[in-house]
């Protein structure tokens, strides 16, 4: 795919569907290929699904205006956590998978410029045991977290993310929101 | 028993514990137990989380096996479908692949090699080689490396990324691919994806040739360094054909001793269990397998690229081979045995990788549309044998009448390794750390000679939020001394 016809959005879902709540990227990622599929929206987005950040990420970047990573996050704050995210030089990365900060300086020495606006919606998991299921914590979060992803992709803009992020992507429908909070007593604060 | 395996005293030793190991696959950790003067007595490599694949596959359907056994591996899940799919030709009772099939998944295979090793060197093995084993350790990562060695980190990208390319245009997608099934293949190539692979290759092998060459420099900038930094001897096992060529793909087991003298050779993989058998040690959830004639003492063994290409007597490429040759007159006519050397052997194993794909894609029929072979009588039992990037991996099934695995044995390439590791552990250990105070850097010493070999301990597994390193020292009362994390 040439540049010149490369959507202008990339949302790369993270995560492994055998390992209990890892399995929160993938989730997402089907959801959201539905969604925008229905909604007449697939062509703005490329969706990529993979099981790890690697080096090769960096490349996925090119030519986009905005970039979206899904992770799950083990005990981070739920349901979700959303915000902007930059490249960074010395953090440590300690297996064959990068943060999305690494990726992010990947792109910069790779490339020699300046990555497109990068946000991280991070939704808590709390298992990730191997042949597990997701948790119906993990399940709940799902819910807050897409109608968050459906809110971004009706208004895939810098501003308009950049002002979900500075609410942490709490501006997303209040219902669902309640509804995960119901469903997992144990959130971080 | 194996020198400082275990303490006579330990209750009375201090602790160092690495936990985890950094830039490897997975949860590992090395425990070192010192006396007051820094004097090692004991070192052990754990294996701490219990990954339970084999419990995972039974009870599923055979012909569901090669795309379940992709999520037990993020990094090569190639290797799993295809020594699971070999497998599985041989339960539903497939004959000999078709010519097209057996080369689309070898064209998989090499793909797979490609972007498992590049990454491996580029990402996680070259920031000690080409930064320095002692360097900051905030910069000692594939960032490091790109601000420094700006060229080779962008190879190392794009080499990854034709890897993953090759891979998606043969399993139709980059991960949870499904183009290898029982019988063959269930996608042909088209002329548009094998021109696209061919515009490149000679890109790569020109790029995996510098690799070679960069290392090789390298070496020659400190050769008592790199050929002694974790040296032992040991007996070494691959695949090989049946003139002997390193074969990644399918052959019979070679294995040789530490002079390259051979143990056996051409021994059909659906019999390794009476070439190898697998010890059960209380302090690893890994097992350590060896070889049953020499015992659990003496019949260990390496696998992976120093393994094999010295198991090997050639490699069927011109380039690789000249490389190879290169290496092993460092010899003298005799194996070498240097940990450090395991990453010279896998970017010669990157040049073959990268030789064969074009080969491959010069080749008519692998844009064939002939893609299963023809069907016999169902069996019961089989094995799956290929060379992964890490190792020999076997995949061991018996499936029932209902067409239910009810048994299965994986020994992944790691395990293979296992006594391999923690012998180069104990070897660095003596040789840089006893008696010493010890720093950040010489910690990473351990470190690098565990990443030589590449381990995949557990995988696929990432979330954010996970994985810092401590490091702690604790007295013989259980009292942290000092700690040191990173991340």
């Amino acid at each position: 795919m040439s540049l010149a016809t490369v959507p202008p959005v990339v949302v790369i879902a993270i995560g492994n569907p055998s390992r209990g709540d890892d399995a929160i990227g993938p989730l997402l990622y089907g959801r959201l290929c539905e969604w925008l599929e229905n909604q007449g929206l697939a062509g703005e987005f490329d969706l990529y699904e993979d099981f790890q950040l690697q080096i090769e990420h960096a490349l996925d970047l090119k030519g986009r205006r905005l970039a979206l990573f899904i992770d799950a996050g083990d005990n981070t704050p739920g349901p979700y956590t959303f915000g902007q995210v930059a490249a960074a030089e010395g953090i440590m990365h300690t297996s064959h998978a990068l943060p999305p900060e690494s990726v992010l300086q990947v792109y910069r020495q790779v490339e020699g410029g300046e990555p497109p606006p990068s946000f991280v919606l991070c939704v808590r998991g709390e298992q990730f045991a191997l042949g597990a299921e997701p948790g119906d914590a993990a399940l709940a979060h799902v819910e807050a977290a897409f109608a968050l992803l459906c809110e971004l992709c009706r208004e895939p803009q810098v501003s308009a993310w950049l002002a979900q992020a500075e609410t942490g992507g709490n501006s997303a429908p209040v219902s669902a929101r309640m509804a995960a909070s119901t469903a997992s007593p144990s959130l971080a604060p | 028993m194996f020198a400082l395996e275990t303490a006579a005293h330990p209750e009375n030793l201090r602790r160092i514990a690495i936990d985890p190991v950094t830039r490897v696959e997975g949860h590992g950790k090395v425990t070192l137990l010192l006396d007051e003067n820094n004097k090692v007595h004991q070192v052990r490599l754990h294996i701490v989380e219990f990954r339970g694949f084999e419990k995972f596959i039974e009870g599923r359907p055979y012909w569901e096996v090669p795309v379940t056994v992709q999520r037990l591996c993020g990094i090569c899940p190639v290797s799993h479908h295809l020594a699971a799919v070999k497998a599985m030709d041989q339960i539903a009772g497939y004959g000999p692949l078709t010519p097209t099939a057996e080369k689309l998944r070898r064209l998989m295979h090499y793909g797979q090699m490609v972007q498992s090793h590049a990454v491996h060197f580029f990402h996680l093995a070259s920031p000690d080689i080409l930064l320095g084993f002692d360097s900051d350790f905030t910069r000692r990562n594939i960032v490091g490396v790109a601000l420094d060695h700006p060229e080779i980190a962008k190879q190392g990208v794009l080499l990854r990324k034709y890897g993953q390319e090759v891979i998606r245009h043969t399993a139709g997608k980059r991960v949870h691919g499904t183009g290898a099934i029982p019988g063959g293949m269930n996608k042909a190539l088209s002329l548009a994806e094998r021109d696209e692979m061919a515009k490149d290759i000679d890109q790569m092998i020109a790029w995996s040739l510098g690799a070679v060459h960069m290392v090789k420099q390298l070496h020659e900038t400190n050769p008592g360094f790199y050929n002694v930094f974790g040296e032992f001897r040991s007996n070494m096992m691959g695949l090989v054909r049946p003139d002997g060529a390193l074969d990644f793909y399918h052959g019979a087991l070679r294995a040789v001793d530490a002079d390259g003298g051979t143990i056996f050779d051409q021994v059909d993989y659906a019999t390794y269990q009476q070439v190898l058998e697998e010890e059960i040690k209380p302090w690893s959830y890994m097992k350590f397998p060896h070889i049953k004639s020499l015992g659990a003492e003496n019949g260990w063994y390496k696998v992976g690229p120093l393994g094999r290409v010295q198991a090997a007597s050639f490699l069927s490429t011109p380039l690789a081979e000249a490389e190879r040759q290169a290496m092993m007159a460092l010899g003298g006519g005799k194996p070498v045995h240097g940990t450090l050397m395991y990453h010279w052997a896998r970017l010669i194993e990157v040049v073959h990788a990268a030789e064969m794909i074009r080969d491959l894609l010069n080749d008519p029929e692998i844009l064939g549309l002939d893609l299963m072979a023809d069907k016999g009588p169902r069996r019961h039992e089989a094995v799956g044998v290929i060379e992964a990037p890490r190792g020999t991996l076997f995949h061991h099934y018996r499936v029932d009448d209902d067409d239910l695995v009810t048994y299965c044995n994986l020994i992944v390439s790691t395990t293979n390794n296992n006594q391999a590791m923690n012998e180069a552990v104990r070897t660095v250990a003596r040789q840089y750390l006893d008696g010493r105070v010890i720093t950040e850097g010489l910690l990473n010493h351990i470190e690098c000679a565990i990443r030589a070999y590449d381990p995949c301990l557990s995988c696929a597994t990432h979330a954010l939020g996970k994985m810092p390193m401590t490091v702690e020292l604790v007295d013989p009362a259980g009292q942290v001394i000092s700690s040191l994390s990173k991340g």
